[in-house]
């Protein structure tokens, strides 16, 4: 679709042109300055920063790593970190087997009544029970302050199962009748035969999935009320950002963590955040499809 | 939801022979649940282990509001508490904290649909503009950027820049003039600053979808809008904006549906003591009346109110678009 009309450039739409570059970067910026800020900060001479005004758009007085070093005491930090990545890769697990069947269900053709039951799921895309009775839920079911808690909850969504269902639809039955002429079983259909050709669908429910953990405080803060030692990174950041920074170095004087206290802050921030900032733009694509898959069809 | 023109019969002209429709083919036989179970025994056993999960992990939830007319004692369960039939309601409509709570609901959740609606469509209407590839793909990464920062890390940034000192507050005293104050704890600054932190994370996500709808405008009628002598903005009123209508309306028809419903976790992370008045949504509240206060009759009743609305929102949206534009989702 490389076909362009020729416009004559009027003055107007030159004006609105200029405008819109100057938009354009003006959005730029605001999306990208505050976090050139908490990497700029974090490296700035504490004493310095604790008197700063406005934006740090470079590093105060001189470069000053000691947070770094400070935040690699705070032990909560980097198991929440480890807890995080044990939860991202469990419910990627989960994810990933229960969509997978529940596409294949809804997607056989052969199956009568797929859409009845394709329905009764989707209403709880329109109401659900809430906060409260769910919490309940889980509760009964013993899961309270357990890893289970943190993974299967939302690890089946109406969402993904719409997903998965229609990009297996698109596939031939042909295929599948071919490889069970071959003696293959549905378990062998669904997962060497069709899953393959809906890797892109499945690498972004997984994309989804593993940005949804990633960020996801709420679930711990309901589901883990003792259990501290299986908190996720953000809980871990949120006592850090939004309590004190007192207890992260426990013997060393004091006053050198007062000080610190607020690159302390960006350190851990940017300890958190970079990672996940720098991959998203190799898997950008994959959201993008996601994204539209899952309007257009749901 | 997906929804596909039920196989009918074809039934051109076949006469029927005891229930089977002759010359019909394979789909004219009548279903046969016995049958179907035998050949697809798999798939129904497949299909049991996901109702199960639907039926625990959201169906049973559902059953759990039952809650909201008793007076929940969890030593006796659900179906052994006390029925109290709509005391939790008119507790709470009687309540101290019922007028800010709905005023703070509904003025953030209607602020942020106002300006956060529109939002990522102008911002993909004015990318949809710029034709150098490069220029557009750095604005479209940088503004996606926000999204990928957790709520946390999110409104931590919020909490710092908004205090004294902080970038927004010093620009905002250098605007007005005054002095550099924390922002965040200013009245129904709360709302504002609430509803411009959604959109920092929101605004560039928020446009994929626009921009791919807008990718899919067939070109060929801006060409005969050329031809037939539209300048660029005619074309934007009569090609580009009716080519878009459907998506931007399935959006509204989402969004309508959440608009009361501001959830809690940023909530959680951005208000304090100092501003309670203006910060405390029903979310909230039903996350401190739960898990903190452990009523949770009261609690599930508020849950209940709040959801029962956005189903009606959501509802009411989708049938006026229905007979609007012919466009709905469902």
């Amino acid at each position: 679709m490389e076909r362009r009309l020729n416009y004559k450039m009027t003055k107007a739409r030159a004006v609105f042109l200029v405008f819109a570059v100057l938009f354009l970067l003006a959005v730029s910026f605001v999306c990208f300055v505050p976090i050139w800020h908490v990497v700029m900060s974090s490296i700035s001479n504490p004493t310095e920063l604790n008197v700063s005004k406005g934006l740090v758009l470079y590093p105060l007085k001189n470069v000053d790593p000691n947070a770094y070093s400070m935040i690699l005491q705070y032990k909560s930090l980097w198991s929440g970190y480890a807890n995080t990545l044990l939860f991202i890769v469990l419910s990627c697990i989960t994810t990933g087997v229960f969509t997978v069947i529940a596409g294949y269900v809804f997607s056989r053709r052969r199956f009568f009544y797929r859409n009845t039951f394709m329905l009764i799921i989707s209403f709880t895309m329109l109401f659900n029970g809430g906060m409260i009775p769910t919490y309940m839920v889980i509760s009964k079911l013993g899961m309270l302050d357990t890893v289970s808690a943190m993974v299967i909850p939302g690890s089946l969504s109406v969402f993904n199962i719409i997903l998965m269902r229609t990009s297996m639809q698109d596939i031939s039955d042909a295929l599948e009748e071919a490889a069970r002429l071959d003696g293959a079983n549905d378990f062998v259909i669904m997962f060497r035969i069709i899953l393959p050709l809906c890797k892109s669908t499945f690498a972004v429910i997984m994309l989804f999935t593993v940005v949804m953990k990633w960020n996801d405080y709420m679930s711990a803060l309901l589901y883990l009320p003792t259990r501290t030692d299986l908190y996720p990174l953000q809980m871990a950041l949120r006592s850090i950002l939004f309590q004190s920074t007192k207890e992260i170095t426990s013997a060393s004087d004091v006053s050198t963590t007062t000080m610190y206290s607020r690159s302390i802050e960006y350190a851990a921030i940017v300890v958190s955040t970079l990672p996940i900032l720098c991959a998203y733009p190799f898997v950008q694509k994959y959201f993008v499809t996601g994204m539209t898959v899952g309007a257009v069809k749901s | 939801m997906p929804r596909k023109p039920k196989a009918k019969p074809e039934n051109q002209g076949g006469s029927t022979f005891g229930g089977y429709i002759l010359d019909g083919g394979v789909r004219a036989v009548p279903h046969n649940l016995r049958l179907d179970i035998k050949r697809n025994a798999v798939v129904y056993i497949l299909l049991i282990l996901i109702l199960a999960y639907f039926a625990v992990f959201n169906y049973a939830p559902m059953a759990g509001l039952l809650m909201a007319f008793e007076r929940y004692a969890p030593a006796r369960g659900l179906f052994g508490s006390k029925w109290i039939g709509f005391d939790n309601f008119i507790n709470f409509f009687s309540g101290p904290y019922v007028g800010r709570l709905l005023r703070n609901t509904i003025c953030i959740g209607v602020l942020d649909f106002v300006i956060n609606f529109p939002a990522p469509i102008l911002f993909a209407l004015i990318l949809n503009e710029i034709t150098q590839k490069a220029f557009k793909k750095t604005v479209q990464t940088i503004s996606y950027m926000p999204y990928f920062i957790s709520a946390v890390v999110a409104c931590g940034l919020v909490m710092d820049f908004t205090e004294a000192g902080g970038p927004i507050s010093v620009l905002v005293a250098n605007i007005t003039g005054g002095e550099s104050v924390n922002l965040i704890n200013q009245k129904s600054n709360f709302w504002l600053i609430y509803v411009l932190q959604n959109m920092w994370q929101g605004l560039g996500y928020g446009s994929i979808i626009y921009l791919s709808a807008l990718s899919g405008v067939d070109q060929e009628l801006y060409e005969a809008a050329y031809v037939d002598g539209a300048g660029k903005w005619k074309q934007l009123l009569h090609v580009t904006i009716p080519g878009i209508t459907p998506m931007v309306i399935m959006m509204l028809i989402m969004r309508m549906g959440a608009v009361f419903s501001v959830p809690a976790d940023k909530i959680l992370l951005l208000y304090g003591p100092a501003n309670y008045e203006f910060s405390d949504v029903i979310n909230s509240y039903v996350y401190r009346m739960g898990i903190t206060e452990a009523d949770y009759g009261l609690s599930t009743a508020v849950g209940l109110f709040n959801s029962i609305i956005g189903t009606i929102l959501l509802l009411t949206t989708n049938k006026i678009t229905k007979v609007l534009s012919g466009t709905s989702m469902f």
